[in-house]
């Protein structure tokens, strides 16, 4: 019961981040940033601006309907970039082991040593801020557990049966990591990929906060925060509903994420059952 | 009926397990432990042996649970039991030894430790004294040097060591039962015999009754003086050891019989072929209880718990 | 001239690196394998009998190429199947497969049946398309499943099932060697009856050769033509089955006979231990097995000696002085 409200409330979250970053050129009522208009600056919600206006005068609703397909972009994409490296890494690690294995635990060691958001600051220095650098930095600091758990599982696959069997048949390392090992570890790198995707987005917003994510005036719901700081007394809603946005599309992630893992962990499916 | 016997340690009647009213996993098993005994119950993977076991011990996890019959043990009726009543039987009157004794053992405290505890708890020793007690249970089956295995931990011993460890702290308050759940399936067959013959020893010279469930009719045969045979979640049949392997009444029992490799039965020069257990019982007779069931207390149907 | 055996194992050896108990502490070296000579001919069964840590599972897998030895060599049809001029993993694996202990764990429960059987076929390019799926559908016949089997999951069989899917998997690419570790151990009574039948059954008809270690003895005795009883890394006895069970001489063989829980034992029908052979005057068995073997000690110089026809046991080189003869 529990288990499955999770998932359900979770995939009905982002269904409608998704929906609403998807469609945000029909749905936004104003464009959200050729639309300035000093004049009508610091409006409260309601009325024809839905959620007000910033300081600016631009609508916020339009927006964060914008600034989803930013963070929806910025959590996903660089979620499967850390996917990929963490599970190539992390199955060729315990598959082969040796020196490989030691080195590859060493760099995951360092990645979990260093904070990923301040590593994510020096790529983001180095690269200068937009979308494509976000990606790139964002993707490159967040693989360490799925590495981890793609190394461990790996290694008690490897000893299993039909992996010794799929060896004896000829097949070579490669098409067996491929076709023996991958599909058997899908469901827990899923499961942290989604969790990631929350972890992401709370990254990009605060990156974009900090003045070095995407460049203003391209609305994220980082960027919309930070432009909020000195409006908070005069027009706090500028702050709550980007603040708002962020809560729940990680919240959705999240749950997501809970659900999944408890989904596709085979006791909890017979304890079901 | 029959005065001569004594009553009995542990009578089981029409026990019936599932989940709920929907799958049932045991369909009515009645039979009785006298004191002293030694009860097989021999089956196959799924036949309701172990879970009938746990239920006596008031282990069974959910969803499972006991959905009908009566269990009674020492004048207590475990169906109607207060579960704290219950938790202080198990380690004290009754007792149990499982298939794997790294699981079963915490592996983060000592042995001698563990085995102490079981004093402390049922016969409210304090610890000194308990530890002691727990080097002359450790000494008791067999461990060589007592005292220094008692600071070991779990898996500092080998597989058979574990298991004697087992028997130690299940015989620790000399229960009234023991029940043996597969006690030496995962041992090695020359650590096997020892860990048997403690066991037989030790009840023998205690008068504790043994429920041994096993799905080895070499280690029944050796072990018990009555036997029970389970299939499909029934008793299918029940005789004394020697009277089984005799005379084996049910298709099942017999096709059980006939189908286990035996060692010296092949004859040299010919291929050492065995018999399946579909040439011996159709599958139709399978899981049927037998019209009478020879007990000691004289036909099962009649009597009432 | 004699023709080379169909496998020969020469003087294998696989030592595994301890961890030191202390920092410095001396390195400890486990001899899982210690000099193990043993061959297999055509069509016949080699059953390798002996309690866990004895090295027969590390001998099967040095066979299969899962393990390197340390030392010695493996001969299959007298040429080398280890160490340099071996085989590649693709060649070896129409010479030699494996039937693996636990029917859960050896089969990928996320590829359908008939997938995992498919692959080698392909993998091989044995046959392609229909073809394949023919020769697919006779395995899972010839193996006692049905055609249709091959497009469920492992998770859809019993234990038994399972096995047979294993045992079809491991026959795909006509290997003549079958390594079977531990086939009926994980299987209830009735099912193992069934699944050692089977194993006969097939050798027959596709005069294929087996090794089957195994704990079970009675099942070794059933299915074997020779048997070799290991005892921590060593043959200690080796021979004719019937030589083995009828006069077990060995220590070791004769303490493990002894074990097993005799059912019929309550009949009065005691079996006992039948009566070993004589050895040599002045020669005692090796090793000693009131001593259990410490890890990394060095071990008393002993061979195989022939006691019988095709008997052999293993015995300490060293032989007393006539003084110690009577």
């Amino acid at each position: 019961m529990q288990l499955r409200f999770n998932l359900t409330l979770g995939a009905a979250l982002v269904i409608a981040v998704l929906l609403g970053a998807l469609t945000a050129g029909w749905i936004a009522p104003f464009d959200p940033v050729m639309d300035a208009d000093l004049m009508s600056s610091e409006l409260p919600p309601g009325g024809e601006y839905l959620l007000g206006t910033d300081g600016q005068g631009r609508d916020i609703w339009s927006r964060i309907l914008y600034g989803a397909r930013v963070s929806l972009a910025v959590g996903v994409i660089s979620q499967i970039i850390n996917s990929c490296i963490g599970t190539a890494l992390g199955i060729s690690a315990g598959y082969f082991g040796g020196w490989w294995d030691d080195l590859v635990n060493g760099l995951t060691n360092v990645m979990l040593a260093i904070p990923s958001l301040v590593f994510a600051l020096a790529i983001m220095a180095v690269l200068g801020p937009g979308l494509a650098s976000l990606l790139i930095a964002l993707g490159l600091t967040n693989w360490s557990w799925t590495c981890r758990i793609a190394r461990s599982s790996t290694l008690s696959l490897k000893s299993q049966g039909f992996v010794q069997a799929a060896k004896t048949a000829g097949f070579s390392d490669l098409n067996i990591m491929r076709t023996q090992i991958l599909p058997n570890i899908l469901g827990p790198v899923l499961v942290i990929g989604t969790l990631g995707i929350g972890t992401a987005i709370l990254a990009e917003a605060a990156l974009s906060f900090l003045g070095i994510g995407i460049k203003p005036p391209q609305p994220s719901w980082g960027n919309m925060l930070s432009d909020a700081r000195e409006l908070i007394r005069a027009a706090p809603w500028a702050a709550i509903f980007p603040g708002l946005a962020i809560f729940v599309t990680v919240l959705g992630f999240n749950l997501l994420g809970d659900g999944l893992r408890d989904r596709l962990d085979p006791h909890m499916r017979t304890r079901k059952a | 009926m029959n005065d001569i016997l004594p009553d009995p340690v542990l009578s089981v009647r029409d026990l019936q397990i599932g989940i709920g009213n929907k799958l049932k996993i045991v369909h009515g098993v009645s039979f009785d432990i006298l004191p002293g005994e030694t009860y097989g119950l021999v089956g196959e993977s799924g036949s309701g042996k172990s879970v009938t076991g746990l239920s006596i011990m008031g282990l069974l996890k959910r969803p499972l649970n006991v959905t009908g019959g009566a269990l009674h043990f020492l004048g207590h009726d475990l169906r109607r039991i207060r579960p704290r009543d219950h938790r202080r039987l198990r380690g004290d009157r009754m007792a149990m030894v499982f298939q794997e004794p790294m699981t079963a053992l915490n592996p983060l405290a000592p042995i001698g430790r563990q085995i102490a505890e079981m004093f402390v708890i049922h016969r409210g020793m304090d610890w000194s004294e308990a530890k002691a007690k727990a080097v002359e249970a450790l000494e008791s089956v067999r461990v060589p040097s007592p005292e220094e295995r008692a600071r070991a931990y779990p898996h500092q011993l080998s597989g058979g060591m574990r298991q004697r460890v087992m028997v130690a702290m299940a015989l620790a308050c000399r229960p009234d039962l023991l029940i043996a759940d597969e006690p030496t399936t995962a041992l090695d067959v020359t650590v096997q015999a020892g860990v048997l013959e403690l066991i037989a020893d030790l009840c023998t010279a205690e008068g504790t009754a043994v429920l041994l469930i096993s799905h080895d009719l070499g280690v029944i045969a050796n072990m018990c003086q009555r036997v029970g045979v389970m299939d499909r979640g029934r008793l299918v049949e029940e005789q004394d050891t020697k009277a089984l392997f005799e005379n084996p009444m049910h298709p099942y029992t017999r096709g059980l019989l006939a189908a286990r490799p035996r060692l010296g039965s092949r004859v040299p020069g010919e291929r050492g072929r065995l018999i399946e257990l579909e040439q011996m019982v159709a599958d139709e007779d399978r899981g049927h209880d037998v019209p009478t069931l020879v007990t000691p207390r004289g036909p099962r149907k009649e009597v009432t718990a | 001239m004699t023709v080379a055996p169909l496998l020969e194992i020469r003087d294998l050896s696989v030592h595994f690196n301890l961890p030191r108990l202390t920092p410095f502490g001396m390195r400890r070296i486990l001899h899982a394998v210690d000099g193990v000579d043993l061959s297999v001919k055509e069509g016949e069964c080699l059953g390798i009998v002996g309690e866990s840590g004895c090295g027969k599972s590390t001998t099967a897998l040095t066979v299969m190429g899962l393990q390197e030895p340390s030392s010695g060599q493996i001969l299959y049809r007298g040429q080398p199947l280890s160490g340099p001029g071996a085989p590649g993993r693709k060649e070896r694996a129409r010479i030699a497969q494996m039937v693996f202990q636990d029917p859960y764990a050896s089969l990928n429960p996320r590829q359908t049946i008939g997938s995992t059987l498919l692959s080698q076929l392909a993998l091989h390019g044995i046959a392609r398309g229909s073809e394949a799926s023919d020769r697919v559908a006779d395995m899972l016949v010839r193996v006692g499943l049905s055609p249709d089997h091959a497009k469920r999951y492992p998770h859809e069989f019993s234990g038994g099932q399972r096995q047979r899917i294993g045992i079809a998997r491991a026959l795909m690419l006509d290997p003549e060697i079958l390594v079977l570790d531990e086939p009926v151990s994980a299987l209830d009574v009735s099912i193992q009856a069934q699944i050692i039948n089977l194993l006969m059954d097939l050798q027959e008809t596709l005069n294929l050769s087996y090794i089957m270690i195994s704990h079970d003895l009675s099942v070794v005795e059933h299915v074997s033509d020779r048997v070799a009883v290991m005892y921590f890394g060593r043959v200690v006895e080796l021979g004719h089955w019937h030589a083995i069970f009828s006069r077990p001489t060995h220590p070791y063989t004769r303490h493990l006979i002894g074990s097993v829980p005799n059912a019929e034992a309550v009949l009065g029908r005691s079996r006992g231990v039948p009566d070993p052979v004589a050895i040599p005057e002045g020669r005692r068995f090796a090793p000693d097995i009131s001593v259990r073997p410490e890890a990394g000690a060095s071990r008393e110089a002993s061979s195989l000696v022939e006691i019988g026809p095709d008997h052999f046991v293993r015995l300490a080189d060293s032989i007393s002085s006539p003084k110690a003869k009577r």
